[in-house]
């Protein structure tokens, strides 16, 4: 998965001689497995948990892993997307914050619903605009400092804008339903994850903005050679990683019927743990959707297991962390396979 | 192949200064279609500048660049590109983690409709990946994994599947800076291969190198400049390879 062949030249007409050397192969079934693992580590956790832990297996528990899994998956997605350019995103999690707010007094204002929605997606792209601005145009060295800004900023703004400077109670029936509905036994907020899920990928690859954005990610300079808009490229990443933060803002909104200033605390944190845990590599260039994906839904079934087994939250925060080491040390194994698979194809073929 | 009556690339009385530095002094040349044009010289002489200039990077200060005998202007790699001119950088730019084929049309993307904005139409990939194919095919490049991402495979691979983008859009002149300076022995041989088949395909195909067996074995016409200037336009082989060699360094032979 972290090495997707989704467009290659497969069914051509070339000479697909297969006398590669033995090692090639290896190499290769080494680096597929590899790619694999999150995916694999996923499935042998949730059949191992469900195995020991009776609890753990019923749906109504499957469909809270998911529910509480939503939030995370939405915003991991855009993160994945930032972090595929070779940046960052801190500021994810105030961004939700100051988005429910607004929409709070969006609610207030109005009563309507689909104000609130507007207000929520609104704020959050604009944050993402104003990342992707200063990042581009300020010529700035990295976006961690211009996300670290918007991080302090967003907080203090929802803070200062929340009357009381605290929770709003009460969100528009259509929005808390994503909390109490379900559909096929599926809660309504995990949808909208599979809705945004479609929308990206369709972005992703089958439009030229998405091969843009892995191009840049995959080599910058070369990408401004070759005529791609890098500076309009990042803008619009970090927009849609905005927007994503606006649309788990609705989802969380609607999950505890309130808005609220000290919504998504660290939650910048666990979007990038899950696009690491997922499989991307944190160096960019590499990496997709799934990857968010099966991160966010990893650290739901992690959390919920050792929830199950009445195991203290600081120690889910130390399994968390452990397993990020070896995500990365999964990622630096990959490049080691990589350099040997050239290696290889330099002897044998050329 | 009959006689060319003109060149596909003159470039007259070209002069190029950075500050105090004349990196081109009156520097003219020509490139005829299907012959492999070497520029020698040593470092520092002016061969990156010239190809620099040539491949939009940069702008003469003085002088002109006729494409088939008109004068043309090249203000950026964008425009040099749709004059037909492909560059070949040492450094590759190539897309590591792109396949084969994505990497041929990064930045010019096969997709439609056309009355969207571009990067909201939708990747033509079935032409891209036959593109890709025919011309990996045409130029007997050999990749046991067409589809996988350019990481994986090896600097001589990686070096033809820039020569081979080159092709796909080079309409009037292929410029290869030191192709061959990363490889080993044998994926340099496979790289040479490469170039004598664009020049068999009537390609103009300007070579920068460094390598004099490669300029006897291959170059048609070599042009040596030395501290800017254009010192020698001669034909190489190996009885004139010690006047090459004297011209680069300036030596008198």
């Amino acid at each position: 998965m972290a090495r997707q062949t989704e467009n290659g030249l497969g069914t051509t007409n070339l000479a697909q001689s297969a006398q590669g050397p033995k090692g090639d192969a290896t190499t290769r079934l080494a680096l597929r497995l590899l790619s694999a693992g999150p995916l694999l580590i996923l499935v042998l956790l949730v059949l191992g948990i469900a195995a020991v832990t009776p609890a753990f297996a019923k749906p109504i528990n499957l469909g809270n892993i998911l529910a509480q899994t939503s939030v995370i998956a939405i915003v991991a997605m855009g993160q994945q997307l930032v972090i595929l350019t070779r940046g960052i995103d801190l500021s994810v999690g105030s961004n939700l914050a100051l988005c429910t707010v607004v929409g709070g007094l969006a609610y207030q204002a109005t009563g309507g619903t689909l104000p609130v929605v507007l207000a929520m997606l609104a704020t959050g792209a604009l944050v993402g605009a104003v990342n992707g601005l200063v990042y581009v145009h300020g010529r700035l060295p990295h976006p961690f400092i211009i996300t670290l800004a918007t991080l302090s900023i967003c907080r203090g703004l929802a803070l200062a804008l929340a009357p009381g400077h605290t929770t709003m109670r009460g969100m528009p029936d259509p929005i808390a339903a994503l909390g109490s509905q379900t559909v096929l036994g599926l809660p309504l907020g995990v949808l909208v994850v599979v809705l945004v899920a479609g929308l990206l990928l369709v972005m992703t690859r089958m439009m030229v903005v998405g091969r843009w954005i892995t191009a840049v990610g995959g080599n910058p300079q070369a990408a401004l050679g070759m005529g791609i808009p890098v500076k309009g490229v990042l803008v619009a990443v970090y927009v849609i990683s905005g927007l994503c933060a606006g649309i788990g803002a609705v989802v969380l909104a609607g999950r505890t019927d309130a808005a609220s200033p000290v919504y998504g605390q660290l939650l910048e944190l666990d979007t990038i743990a899950a696009v690491i845990i997922g499989g991307a590599s944190f160096l960019g260039g590499r990496g997709h959707l799934g990857h968010a994906l099966i991160g966010a839904v990893l650290i739901g079934v992690i959390r919920n297991a050792l929830n199950l087994h009445n195991v203290e939250v600081f120690y889910q925060m130390v399994a968390i962390g452990l397993i990020i080491v070896l995500a990365v040390e999964a990622d630096v194994l990959r490049s080691h396979l990589e350099a040997r698979a050239r290696v290889q194809q330099a002897r044998g073929t050329a | 192949m009959t006689e060319p009556s003109q060149p596909v690339l003159s470039i007259r009385h070209a002069h190029k200064r950075f500050g105090a530095i004349h990196a081109l002094q009156d520097v003219s040349l020509d490139a005829w279609p299907g012959e492999v044009l070497a520029l020698l010289g040593d470092n520092g002489a002016g061969k990156s500048t010239l190809v620099k200039c040539i491949s939009g990077l940069h702008a003469l200060d003085e002088g002109e660049i006729h494409l088939h005998g008109r004068p043309v202007t090249l203000a950026s790699p964008t425009a040099a590109r749709a004059a037909g001119i492909e560059t070949v950088y040492q450094d590759l730019a190539l897309f590591d983690n792109l396949s084969p084929a994505q990497n041929f049309y990064a930045g010019r993307e096969l997709s439609y409709p056309a009355w969207l904005p571009r990067p909201l139409r939708f990747l033509d990939k079935a032409a891209m990946r036959k593109t890709a194919a025919e011309v990996i095919d045409r130029l007997q490049v050999r990749l046991p994994h067409p589809d996988a991402p350019v990481a994986m495979m090896s600097g001589g691979q990686r070096q033809a599947i820039a020569v081979a983008r080159a092709t796909v859009f080079a309409r009037n002149i292929v410029l290869l800076d030191e192709p061959t300076a990363a490889l080993g022995l044998r994926e340099a041989r496979k790289v040479l291969e490469l170039i004598a088949r664009l020049r068999a395909e009537g390609n103009a195909v300007i070579l920068i190198t460094h390598n004099m067996d490669h300029v006897t074995e291959l170059a048609d016409r070599a042009v040596v400049l030395r501290q800017g200037r254009k010192v020698g336009d001669l034909k190489p082989d190996q009885s004139s390879r010690q006047d090459l060699v004297s011209l680069i360094v300036g030596g008198e032979a």
